[in-house]
């Protein structure tokens, strides 16, 4: 092996390093540019007004999203109603008791749905439940946006599980605990905390849809107090703000999506931060 | 015994002094015990088209360690968990033939396999303490998930069963500590004090010490050669020495078939097949 062809071998690994490198800063770019607009743009509408005051009506200046923020909380608890219980017992299935051909069935089913376009959600929610209902509602927007839940939690959950060693699982059956409470107490308390993990950010991505929301729950300019009714929510109000005539509704609509933006930051890392440091289990 | 007198220099002084070593071979009929724990007839298991298991029959005499050896692949673990129905949940398993523990048929349709299962109890060769659960709840675990609720009548089983694992001088500061942070010796007895606190009759041993260092080692077969007294023992090794050391009865088990079971001194100076022989002097295996 000559020399030549040793500096050949180093030039090549060194532009395909090169090449990788320049690939991740084309990934991260994106996210630097989307936050870096939004803190540009909404920064200076955001402020303590915007966070507790209601919408203010035509013409008026000022004003905030207080009950568009409160009204996104409502409906991730609701999706979360539906999405986690479901998402979990399937992926607990899924990993635990199904065999084969079953198992096959349901992934499939769960990845159609999650690849299923969010605007068909609001659809469907709207042909199934508010032409009933004979109005939008909260609820509606919450069933929408829980029937999104679903796969993301049956996926995560599933793979969490799969993470837990087998040696747990015979270790409690070895015990002559029954199969279901093996899984209950023993698998699902192992994997507890990368499931709250998958939980919460598919709770932080379901919170950020606008258009299942569209059809089922279109928003007020005012506090909800029954969820039988249409409850706001940020992406819609941003919706409304941004396509809306006025500057003054732009300016809300940027510091409205900064705020969504920052809900859905905080969650990310905080979900990865518990994760990361308190789950030893796992890592074995 | 080196082994004995190795684990007594490292425990502190006032530590209990360990207890006499059994003799290597027990009585084999005491009277008024049953003469055979399990009673083996004609066991195959197969894993799907793959036979594993053929036609094996053996007697595990009682209050006595009876050790499995053979090389890797000739059905040692698979024989193991056929006692005590952890192939149950294998898709694909298949069980024939009969065992029997203590003159009852385990495989009989009316048995549920959660209760043989408490009463056979059973070490793996990685020690698995549940990763959630402190020292104190992992022993407990067996019975407060099988429905014992008294706080005492748990804290007694607990040191009870510490104390025979010879784990509790050990840990009796630290009982909720979690489980991990014991040393891999110490969580192998953790996981001998966890089956033994549901008290089973039985105790299966799956390489119980293959993946802990010498002093370990010699801890466990010390504590082996204690629970001897009142437990029926069987034990997967790969270690002869091991097998020699602590085992009153030997089985070797090659390709799925029962070569040759007898009294572990007979099988270690002379045996009756010549594969036994040439696997016992190193000469295959």
């Amino acid at each position: 092996m000559n020399d030549l062809y040793y500096n050949w071998r180093k030039a090549k690994s060194s532009f395909i390093s090169a090449a990788c490198f320049v690939c991740a800063v084309i990934v991260i770019t994106p996210l630097a540019l989307v936050l870096f607009h939004l803190v540009r743009l909404g920064a200076s509408s955001l402020d303590w007004n915007f966070l507790t005051q209601l919408p203010k009506s035509v013409g008026e200046s000022g004003g905030g999203m207080a009950n568009a923020i409160v009204g996104s909380l409502v409906l991730v608890g609701l999706a979360a109603g539906i999405g986690v219980p479901i998402g979990v017992l399937g992926g607990v299935y899924l990993a635990e008791f199904g065999s084969g051909k079953t198992n096959f069935v349901v992934r499939f089913a769960a990845d159609i749905l999650n690849g299923t376009p969010s605007i068909v959600w609001g659809i469907v929610v709207y042909a199934l439940v508010v032409i009933p209902m004979k109005g939008a509602s909260a609820y509606a927007g919450g069933l929408a946006l829980g029937f999104m839940m679903i796969p993301l939690v049956i996926r995560t959950t599933e793979e969490m599980l799969a993470l837990v060693p087998n040696g747990y699982r015979e270790a409690a059956l070895a015990l002559g605990i029954p199969q279901w409470k093996m899984v209950v107490h023993i698998v699902l308390k192992t994997a507890g905390k990368g499931i709250l993990t998958g939980v919460l950010l598919a709770a932080s991505r379901v919170a950020g849809e606008t258009a299942p929301l569209l059809f089922t729950t279109p928003g007020n300019h005012f506090w909800s107090h029954n969820l039988s009714e249409p409850i706001s929510s940020l992406p819609v109000q941003i919706y409304v703000c941004a396509i809306g005539p006025y500057d003054d509704w732009h300016r809300q609509a940027w510091a409205g999506a900064l705020v969504l933006l920052c809900i859905a930051l905080a969650v990310n890392v905080g979900a990865r931060l518990t994760t990361g440091r308190n789950s030893p289990h796992l890592a074995r | 015994m080196t082994a004995s007198t190795m684990t007594n220099s490292t425990q502190p002084p006032s530590a209990k002094p360990a207890p006499p070593a059994a003799p290597d071979i027990p009585a084999r009929r005491a009277p008024a015990e049953p003469a055979v724990t399990f009673d083996v007839r004609h066991l195959n298991v197969w894993f799907s088209s793959n036979q594993v298991l053929d036609d094996i029959s053996l007697q595990v005499p009682p209050k006595a360690v009876t050790a499995i050896i053979g090389p890797s692949g000739c059905g040692k673990s698979t024989f193991l968990r056929s006692l005590n129905r952890m192939h149950d949940l294998v898709p694909g398993a298949r069980v024939q033939g009969s065992i029997t523990l203590f003159g009852e048929d385990l495989y009989a349709s009316h048995v549920d396999p959660t209760v043989v299962r408490r009463r056979v109890g059973m070490v793996f060769q990685k020690s698995n303490p549940f990763p959630t659960m402190s020292v104190a709840e992992n022993v407990t675990v067996g019975l407060r998930l099988n429905g014992v609720r008294q706080k005492a009548l748990l804290n007694e089983r607990m040191e009870r069963a510490l104390r025979m694992a010879a784990l509790w001088d050990e840990v009796k500061d630290r009982l909720h500590a979690n489980a991990l942070s014991l040393s891999g010796g110490q969580q192998q007895r953790l996981c001998i004090a966890r089956a033994l606190a549901i008290e089973p009759g039985v105790l299966l041993m799956d390489e119980p010490a293959s993946a802990l260092d010498p002093l370990a080692t010699a801890k466990i077969e010390e504590l082996i050669l204690e629970l001897k007294k009142q437990f029926t023992i069987v034990i997967v090794t790969h270690n002869m020495q091991q097998a020699a050391r602590i085992s009153g009865f030997t089985a070797f088990l090659y390709l799925g078939r029962l070569v040759e079971f007898d009294e572990t001194a007979k099988i270690f100076t002379n045996p009756s097949n010549q594969q036994t022989e040439d696997y016992v002097t190193g000469r295959f295996g």
